[in-house]
């Protein structure tokens, strides 16, 4: 698609020369991420389809617009997935949008995040260059990784266009167990497992109930259900789908949905709200009124940090910087988007 | 600002154990593993605190003098090469273990600690940090941050950027900044994935907190022999293709075999083209289905002989070949050159097949001992640095082995980094757009340069004398700049 690809790089340098900021639109399923943007939309999701799936190399490469659900299917065929098992939120969702929010779901900490299977990423700068970083091979040290930098820059960077990913086998097996326990005790096995040598691969709680999920070899998994005990749940895959996509009863909540992330066997945070944990401890979200600092206080003291994911109504979004790390950010920024074109202010007011 | 008025301020500021520049004091530190690159520095310093690394930058910045970071010195692609101008920071002297965090699984250590004192530490918890470089009794994890180094099981567990989760860092002006978190992620860009690989260009790292793995348990080897390379590396493909991920799958070329049977005679089949250890690690019961798989893969595949790990001596002992191979080059040949390139597998044996060629084109003898797992390939040409003209043959011969792992879309580096040794086959495998944005970035963390110059991310005007600069449309990237 080279005539699509000059034609963005003509937006660019025209929005540039004009000083004229984009808003990039993909799908538009995560468009309520981050910080609102008043800018000129940028439509990029025609730029779609699939390049390249040699599943013998694990790699798959596709086009920015291409439908995430269109991908994971033809993964699915060949008995792969991606294995950071990104949500989608909503039919329209796009790898592209997928890779520029850098959102993982609950396998997360077990099989790495969306950065960790990034292999390589053609995009174009603000000034309209196409460039290549990485590849599609899994080990690749040569230049800066720029391709994981840009994995989460909510598009704040450059637009992304080609992207190439590590895909892992399906598990034969997987086994949901289940068990009444309070958010403390389930923090404690959460990490207590997770020292041991065990096939996990998701891990919440909410409402007083453990939910963990076991995935590899059938005997293996087996043998590990027995070790942990607890009740089979049957039908396991809609539960980890609709805790994924956000679907359970404890999103259906007209309250901001706060994200702390913090290290996993942070102790329960003493915040008011309804909160269901994930990731294995990791990842906390909260259903609460509380003020944005009472959070961010919360989730700093405990060495993480905490975003308004949902219905924030406000700008206030993503965690501060310290003010030196955020002088950085702006010194990248204006090295990649010179006249500051690319969704400014999405990620913070100053990017 | 003279040289020696710097020499002068270090010793007004550190004590006088922490400076070196007597030559004779200066020598062990003119070269990291790659010895053919050896240069004296100005002065080496090496603090035995933050401060005075913070102390040293600070000096430096205002000086405007470079500094080259370096951690063991057994980096390979003279990433630590000093510069005659320039300061050796030598980061050795910070090597305590700092804390490790049993219930969060993570260690924080100090940049001068070893890979493999980290496992050892961790060890009574029952776990250990994945990444195992082949040096790692001796390198340390601030090199291994700053090289993104990997090891024999990163198909399975990834390279030091998936294995840990914060850093702190000064900037050349010794402004200390926190990467990443305690967290499993950090808000803003991904600055950790940045910093790690980055070689030294953008920061100095004075903490790790590296992520620890349960320790399998147990772990298997299966040695599958083939007679013919082809078949080896079509197994290869075969393994992964079945939806095995294994812990590590390397591949020994048959002048490999018999170097390390000649060393230390270990039982590989010696008669065999090439062979195959296949490691398998996880529970009891996920290994043995894992290893019933394989097998069968492998004689699907054509193997002429398995053999499987029957306990841990035995697998210990199928390793040690492996383990011995590098030495075993060096009793073969006066000298031996390491390339570090990496491939998509499929074209494994395409490569290899061409590597022949050329080995035979330049009357040079070449050896394969790789991580083939993941592609990653590392050719030993054996040469004698005394035969005249015979290093540089073997350095052209290295790039034009680059450049073909290139063709074949991989890259000019899996794991060594690019540091002096690839600077060139840098401008084969980007173009000067994609250059300019590396130096753009630099530019941010490093205005004037001064953090190990001249490594890892050529200029434009190197990659134009090499000739290998890629032209877009007929139109050279930056005209503004002259080119001799």
């Amino acid at each position: 698609m080279p005539d699509l690809i000059e034609s963005f790089a003509d937006t660019l340098r025209n929005a540039g020369s004009s000083g004229t900021p984009l808003s990039i639109r993909g799908g538009g399923s995560k468009a309520f991420y981050g910080r609102a943007v008043s800018a000129e939309e940028f439509c990029v999701g025609e730029y779609a389809g699939l390049i390249e799936y040699a599943p013998e190399e694990l790699v798959v490469s596709a086009r920015a617009g291409t439908p995430l659900a269109a991908l994971e299917a033809v993964l699915a065929r060949e008995n792969q997935m991606l294995a950071f098992e990104p949500p989608h939120f909503g039919a329209a969702a796009t790898l592209g949008g997928t890779i520029a929010c850098g959102l993982s779901g609950p396998r997360r900490p077990y099989a790495g995040a969306v950065r960790d299977h990034v292999l390589g990423i053609t995009c174009l700068n603000g000034a309209g260059k196409r460039l290549r970083f990485g590849g599609q091979v899994m080990k690749n040290v040569a230049g800066y990784d720029i391709s994981r930098t840009l994995t989460g820059s909510l598009g704040t960077l450059a637009v992304l266009l080609d992207i190439s990913l590590k895909v892992l086998p399906r598990p034969e097996t997987e086994i949901t167990l289940r068990r009444e326990t309070t958010p403390a005790e389930a923090i404690r096995l959460f990490n207590q497992w997770a020292g041991l040598p065990l096939p996990l691969s998701a891990g919440c709680h909410h409402d007083g109930w453990l939910t963990v999920r076991l995935s590899g070899y059938e005997q293996g998994v087996k043998a590990a259900a027995d070790k942990l005990g607890g009740d089979e749940v049957p039908v396991a895959g809609t539960f980890w789908d609709d805790l994924r996509e956000q679907r359970l009863a404890f999103f259906a909540d007209a309250r901001p949905l706060w994200r702390l992330a913090v290290p996993p066997a942070t102790p329960p945070l003493p915040l008011d709200g309804d909160c269901l944990i994930d990731w294995g401890g990791a990842q906390r979200w909260y259903k609460t009124g509380l003020p944005a600092a009472a959070l961010r206080h919360g989730a700093a003291a405990a060495g993480g940090h905490a975003t308004l994911f949902h219905n924030g109504g406000g700008n206030d979004v993503f965690h501060p910087l310290p003010g030196p790390l955020l002088a950085l950010h702006r010194r990248l920024k204006h090295g990649f988007d010179p006249a500051g074109i690319l969704n400014p202010g999405r990620l913070y007011p100053e990017l | 600002m003279s040289d020696n008025s710097l020499i002068n301020l270090l010793r007004r500021r550190l004590p006088a154990h922490c400076l070196l520049f007597h030559p004779e004091d200066l020598r062990p530190y003119e070269c990291d593993a790659l010895s053919a690159y050896r240069r004296l520095p100005l002065v080496v310093v090496i603090p035995d605190t933050l401060d005075q690394v913070k102390t040293t930058l600070r000096l430096c910045s205002e000086a405007g003098v470079p500094v080259v970071a370096r951690g063991a010195g057994t980096g390979l692609s003279g990433g630590a090469l000093p510069l005659t101008d320039g300061v050796l920071l030598s980061l050795a002297r910070l090597n305590r273990i700092l804390d490790i965090d049993v219930d969060n699984r993570t260690a924080r250590v100090e940049p001068g600690v070893t890979n493999l004192s980290i496992s050892k530490a961790a060890e009574p918890f029952g776990l250990y940090y994945a990444p195992d470089p082949s040096s790692q009794i001796a390198c340390s994890i601030g090199g291994n941050v700053a090289e993104n180094a990997g090891g024999v099981h990163c198909l399975k567990y990834g390279l030091t950027v998936h294995n840990i989760r914060q850093l702190e860092i000064l900037t050349i002006e010794g402004e200390r900044l926190t990467i990443g978190s305690q967290a499993l992620d950090s808000p803003g860009y991904d600055l950790l994935a940045l910093l790690t690989g980055s070689e030294g260009l953008l920061g100095v790292v004075t903490e790790v907190t590296v992520k620890l793995l349960a320790k399998p348990e147990t772990a298997r080897v299966v040695l599958a022999a083939f007679d013919s390379v082809e078949a080896a590396a079509a197994a290869v493909t075969a393994v992964i293709a079945g939806g095995i991920i294994p812990a590590g799958l390397e591949l020994l070329d048959n002048p490999a075999i018999r170097a390390v049977e000649r060393y230390v005679p270990t039982g590989y089949p010696e008669a065999a083209a090439a062979i195959l250890l296949c490691e398998l690690d996880g529970t009891c019961e996920d290994v043995a289905a894992q290893i019933e798989r394989t097998r069968r893969i492998f004689v699907q595949a054509g193997a002429v002989e398995l053999r499987v790990s029957r306990d841990e001596a035995e697998r210990q002992r199928f390793w040690a070949g492996r383990k011995a191979a590098f030495p075993a080059m060096g009793r073969l040949s006066p000298d031996y050159y390491c390339m570090d390139g990496t491939i998509p597998r499929r074209q494994l044996a395409h490569v290899l097949a061409a590597i022949g060629a050329l080995s035979t084109q330049y009357g040079l003898s070449i050896c394969n001992v790789f991580h083939a797992g993941d592609g990653n390939l590392h050719p030993l040409i054996l040469y004698d640095a005394n035969q005249p003209g015979e290093l540089e043959r073997t350095e052209e011969l290295g790039g034009r082995i680059l450049e073909l792992c290139v063709a074949v879309g991989g890259a000019i580096t899996g794991e060594h980094g690019v540091g002096v040794e690839k600077i060139n086959q840098m401008c084969v495998q980007f173009n000067g757009d994609e250059l300019a944005q590396f130096h753009a970035v630099k530019q941010a963390f490093d205005p004037h340069g001064l953090l190990n110059p001249g490594k890892a991310i050529p200029t434009l005007q190197r990659c134009a004398e090499y000739g290998a600069l890629h032209v877009h449309r007929g139109n050279l990237p930056h005209p503004e700049l002259d080119r001799f």
